[in-house]
This record gives structure tokens, sequence and C-alpha cells, in this order.
């Protein structure tokens, strides 16, 4: 491999150049070789300061320095020459011309350098005078002279006045998505106002009357155009309410969670028999000595219920009252009405939840309105206006007659049943039947014959034919009637030994109903039918019964020993799913039950005053397929 | 009034400390606390009750708020807002 030969050539090429440039070529879009590398190579270069003869500055520095050539030869002559010397005088002449130059440029303006002027001459002297060339003057574009002078500063002097500043307040604020919203609402209240005022006042009244009625009868809503407030304690109603609920919820903590969440898991094991939960006790302190003589649902606010106050002792007859409560607030009632006379029936009415009718033991009958603010009914009856004689033991209310005028019917002991209506002011009667007992026409003092009339104790109007409904007498007969006879019965039933005490039509089957009495039985009848369906022999006196509303074939009913007993015919046709003691036992008897339409719960109502409220078991509570 | 039994009736019930009811200033208009703890709690839960209501209405302007419960190891504040609000402590 030593012994290879290399050949060496010499080219042209410059060995630092680079063999192959590419250039970017927009035309094409891509890169592209240059042809020819450029090989020239430099090795050295050097600026130099040589001008051409034959050019203009070559021409004008040959005139300049051939005059000063030219003396400089004859100073070469004269004086004794070295070359340094000669140089340096010849760096004196350019010096020198240059002073001379400057001079020249100088005489034409009027300050005087005396000494280069002096400079000058003596150079000018030094030299034999040649013919001065006339030399071409450095001339200034502009002519500029400078001249100058300065004036007297005047002595500066401050003088300042000051203003009180304006008093600034700092302000902000910030800006969130609700005030925008309360801004614009109340842009549109204005508008809305304004064009209020402009409509006739009878548009007005009319359009406030809809927003009262819309008002809500728990919550009152602080709006401009309702209630006026006046005091400062008044603002506070409704959040005092609100609290006063807040902190029952509080204590009856877990009697809220168990009624809202707590489901019995045993009754899996039960055997399809149901028990009832036991969940608040509404009483109130006034009406210790009162029994609860009616209970019944609010249909609007499923939580707010009524129970009437009165007595069933023939003895011991006093005042009653009329009391609302609502689970949100287990211990004080929201309403309360009192009035003369013992309460024995109260019902709502189903379109205006704000109505209440109301019998009293004493034949009375009356309307409260819970909108007013008054405890005083909005409508009584009395002595002519045609009061029962007796008292008055089921009211029940009715769909409005031709001229949407309200009304009800209420059934009493004096063998009437009478239906009032809210005409205007007043309560109007009309006596639609009357009860005679067949068989019972006496022979009176001089030979009358009087016509004894049954005592009604209980009605029932059917849920979907108007005209028809059931009433329960003291005899133990049930009456089928109609609204159109008003002397004769379509049926009668021979129903209880004893006192009918509640008779009720089922919500889903039509012909069905069921009756209670305090003969120890509760019967279910057909009602074209003369025998019962269902017998059920309860081993002691029955206070009520009543379907529930979830389901056709469940029903309860209590007994004068403080029992309920809950029935599921779908179930079990014989006997009670649940038989319970609900109300304390002691010198006390429930008097009444309700179904609360939505949730799972009934209201017992006992002799000392007391509801109490109890949830049933989901064994209680199956719905039929 | 009836208002006066409701508090009163408040007060009364089983667990609660104390009442307040502040009026839209922050001013204690009435309470059943000394009035050193009173000026406290005013000053401390009046702020924090518009923070909540503005918290409320700014994710939906036509919401408001009804009620807010601080509920601490020791005791539960209540209050519900109005243009007078009421404070109530329970333990």
């Amino acid at each position: 491999e030593l012994k290879e030969e290399f050949t060496r050539i010499l080219t042209a090429n410059n060995p630092h150049a680079p063999q192959n440039i590419v250039r970017y070529s927009f035309k094409k879009g891509a890169y592209k070789p240059v042809g020819y590398v450029d090989q020239m190579a430099v090795h050295f270069s050097m600026n130099g300061n040589m001008i051409p003869k034959d050019s203009d500055e070559g021409r004008r520095q040959s005139i300049r320095s051939g005059s000063s050539a030219g003396r400089h030869n004859d100073f070469q002559i004269e004086k004794a020459s070295v070359e340094s010397s000669a140089v340096t005088s010849e760096e004196a002449e350019i010096k020198d011309e240059e002073s001379t130059g400057d001079t020249k440029a100088a005489e034409e303006k009027e300050t005087e350098e005396p000494g280069t002027t002096e400079a000058a001459e003596t150079a000018e002297v030094e030299e034999p005078p040649p013919p001065k060339v006339k030399e071409q003057k450095l001339a200034n574009q502009f002519n500029f002279i400078e001249r100058a002078s300065r004036t007297l500063n005047n002595p500066m002097r401050e003088r300042a006045c000051q203003s009180e500043p304006t008093p600034c307040k700092d302000f902000s604020d910030t800006v969130y998505q609700w005030k925008i919203y309360d801004a614009y609402m109340e842009e549109l209240k204005e508008m809305e106002k304004s064009k209020e005022k402009e409509k006739p006042k009878a548009q007005v009244s009319k359009r406030q009357e809809e927003k009262k009625e819309k008002k809500k009868k728990k919550g009152r809503k602080l709006t401009s155009l309702e209630i006026q407030v006046s005091d400062d304690m008044n603002k506070i109603s409704r959040a005092a309410k609100l609290m006063e609920r807040m902190v029952n919820q509080n204590t009856f903590d877990d009697i809220a969670q168990d009624f809202k969440y707590f489901e019995d898991v045993s009754d899996e094991y039960r055997n399809q028999q149901g028990t009832l939960l036991p969940l608040w006790k509404f009483k109130y302190g006034k009406t210790k000595r009162l029994a609860v003589t009616a209970i019944s649902w609010n249909p609007k606010y499923k939580d707010l219920f009524a129970a009437g106050y009165g007595s069933y002792d023939f003895m011991k007859q006093g005042e009653g009252m009329l009391v609302l409560y609502t689970m949100k607030n287990p211990s004080f009632p929201e309403y309360v009405f009192s009035s003369e006379s013992g309460v024995m029936c109260l019902d709502f009415h189903n379109d205006h939840p704000n109505l209440m009718a109301v019998g009293f033991y004493d034949g009375t009958v009356a309307v409260y309105n819970l909108k007013k603010a008054t405890s005083q009914p909005s409508y009584k009856s009395g002595a002519k206006t045609g009061k029962h004689t007796e008292p008055v033991w089921q009211v029940k209310w009715q769909k409005d007659d031709m001229d949407n005028n309200l009304n009800f019917f209420s059934v009493s002991s004096d063998g009437r049943i009478v239906s009032w209506t809210l005409v205007k002011n007043e309560l109007v009667h009309t006596d639609v039947i009357k009860l005679s007992a067949k068989g019972t026409t006496m022979q009176g003092p001089e030979g009358l014959q009087l016509q004894t009339f049954g005592c009604g104790t209980s009605f029932d109007f059917h849920k979907k034919i108007d005209w028809l409904f059931l009433v329960g007498t003291e005899e133990g007969k049930i009456y089928k009637c109609s609204k159109c006879y008003s002397s004769q019965f379509l049926d009668v039933f021979e129903a209880h030994q004893m006192a009918v005490d509640s008779v009720s039509w089922n919500p889903y089957h039509l012909k069905v109903f069921i009756s209670c009495s305090s003969d120890w039985t509760v019967k279910i009848w057909d009602h074209t039918i003369k025998t019962p369906m269902f017998v059920y022999d309860l081993k002691c006196a029955v206070g009520d019964v009543a379907w529930s509303p979830y389901s056709s074939t469940v029903f309860a009913a209590v007994t004068i020993d403080c029992k309920a007993h809950v029935f599921d015919l779908n179930i079990n046709k014989y006997e009670s799913l649940c038989n319970q003691l609900v109300v304390v036992r002691k010198k006390n008897k429930a008097t009444h039950i309700q179904f609360n339409p939505v949730y799972p719960v009934v209201i017992v109502g006992d002799e000392h005053g007391h509801v109490t409220s109890l949830k049933l078991s989901p064994n209680l509570r199956k719905m039929p397929k | 009034a009836e208002v006066e039994e409701t508090l009163k009736r408040i007060q009364t019930h089983k667990g609660v400390v104390a009442t307040m009811v502040i009026n839209a200033e922050g001013v204690p208009v009435r309470t059943t606390l000394d009035n050193s703890s009173t000026v406290q709690n005013a000053s401390l839960l009046r702020p924090l009750t518009e923070k909540a209501r503005s918290a409320v209405r700014d994710l939906d302007p036509e919401n408001d708020l009804t009620f807010l419960r601080i509920k601490s190891k020791k005791n539960e504040i209540m209050i519900a807002p109005g243009k007078i609000s009421i404070k109530t402590t329970a333990e």
C-alpha cells in the first residue's frame, strides 16, 4: 500500500470553494443547483487612496500641489534642503495652505483671529511673493454666519396659589348578574304600572283580585302590591314562621326522617300483616278538654289538615274550636278559630282550598275563609236563616250552582238535609230532603198525626253521579237519595242495629260503599244489592271508617278502644292486616281517622284533643294491579 | 302580635339557645343574647348572608335565598333572611 502512487494535479480550481451550491427557485418551488461555482480566491486586498490623474479630483489636487510644488521647488533652491526639512516645510506649507484657506474663509466673516492672519501674513511674507493663485474659496452652502448676543437674565421668582381639593370619595361596587336582573325587573314593573294607570279603574281592581287569589295561603309574599307593612316586626312574620318550622324540624328530626324515608323492612316477614308507625302528635293547649270531632285534609296543601273540636257528650257542651295544623310544624297550629258551640264536622272546598264549611253542635253552619285574617266565620247561619235544630253531623261541598255560587249540603239530627248557597254575603238555605222515618207516625195531642223524622248522622255524595247520595241515620238505616226528589228515597238499606256513624263511597268502585256503626260492625255494600257484601265485626263500637285514596280495596277503621284496623280486601277478605293501638288508652277514645291523599300517612283524632299521625307500613300500601 | 308569639315560641323551644332579629343595616333589633355577643354575631353573619344570597342569585337571578344553616361541632346557627333576618343558635 505504501507503494501506491498518488497523482497530483494542478488545477485552477479553488479548493476552498464549495462544489455544489444550490439556490431556492421560487418559480419551481424547489432547490436548484447553481451551475457554475465561482472559483475565484482572493489572496490579498488593500484599499488604497490613489486617484487617477485625469479625473476631476485628480486635476484639482494637481493644481493645488502644482502651485505649492512651484514654491516648494524655489524653497528647495534657496534653502538648505534636507529631505526631511523639505518634507517638514512641505508639511508647513500644507499647513500654511490650510491656514490660508482658513483665513480666506475667515476674511469673509468679520471676526478676526489675529493670530492666524498674522501667521498667514508672515507666511506670505516669508514666501517669495509668487503670484497668488486664486484659490477656490471653500464656501458653505447656506452662507451661514453666526451672530449671537446675550440679554440680561431676569431673576426668576415663583408665585403659586393652591385651591382646596374637591372632596373625593371612593366608591366601589361589584356587579352581579342578579343586580342587572333586578334593574330590568324594576323597569318592567314601572312600565306595567304606568300602563295600568292608563286603563280604566275597573280593570285594575279585577287584576288585583286575581293577584290576591293567587296569593299563597301559608307564605305571605312581601310584594309591593299586597301587604302593607307598617311595623318593623311585621316584616319578619314570614321569616319567623320559616324559622319556627326549621327549629321544629331540628327537634323532631328523627320523626321527619322516618316520615320521609323509613320503610318497615320487617313487613316481608310478617305474612301480609302491616304496622302503623307513629309519627307526630299534634296538640294545642286550649283544646285539652275537647274531643276531636272531625278531621279533614286540605285538597291543595297536602300537609295541612283541619281538626274540629267539640264534645260528643250530650251533657257537657261547651265551646268549640277549629284548628289547622301542618305537618311542617308539629308543635303549634297554623290557624285557630274558636266558636261558641262545639264543632261537629268540617269540609274543605275542592276548588277553593281556603274555604271551609263547618257544622256545629247547636245546629248552625258556618263558612270560614282562611285567607281573611279574622277569626270569625265569613258566613254563618242563624235561627232566622234556617239553621238546624239539632247538631249538624256532616257537611259537604258541592259543585257550584248555575250562578257560580258556592254551595254545600248539611245533614242533621233534625231530619233535614239542607243545601246552603253562598249568595253575595249571605247563606241561603234550601231544604232538600226531610228524612221521614217510615211507620213512625204518632198520634199526637188533639188527634194530629205527627210525622217523626229520622235523624241523619252522616252522608256522602257519589263521586261521579252528581245527584246520588247516601244518608245514614240514627236508627241504623241508610237511605239512598237523589237531589231531585225531595220527599221520597230511591232506596233504603237496613244497615245496622245502631246509629250509622259514617258512610263513604269507594273512590274507585262506583257501586260500592262502606258504612260503620256503633253496633261493632263495618259493612261493605253494593248499592244495587240489599244485603251487604262484607261484614266485619270489630268487637267494639266503630267510630269512623275511611277508604284509602291509593287503592280501591284498602280501608281503615278506628274503634272506641283506641285501636286502628286496616283492611285490604285484595289480600285478606276476612281479617284486618293491622290491628294496632294508636292512641293512649287511658280514658280515651279514638274518634276519627283520615288518609292523607298523597303521603302514606293517616291521622287519628281522639277524645283528649290530640291528633296522632301514623305512617303506613309497606304491606298496607299495596296497590292493586 | 302574632309574630311576637311565634318568636317567643321559638325561643322557648327545646334546644334553642338564643334568638336575634337584625335589620337591614346590621343593627340588632331584638335579641335574647348579651350585647357584645349579639353585636359580634350580627357583624359576622350579615355579610355572610349577603354573600350567600349573592351566590344563589348569581347562578339564577330568579332564585332567592330562603334559608341558611351553619352546622358546627358545638352548635348550629340558623338564619332566615328577609328584609329583616332572624338568627337562631341551637345546641
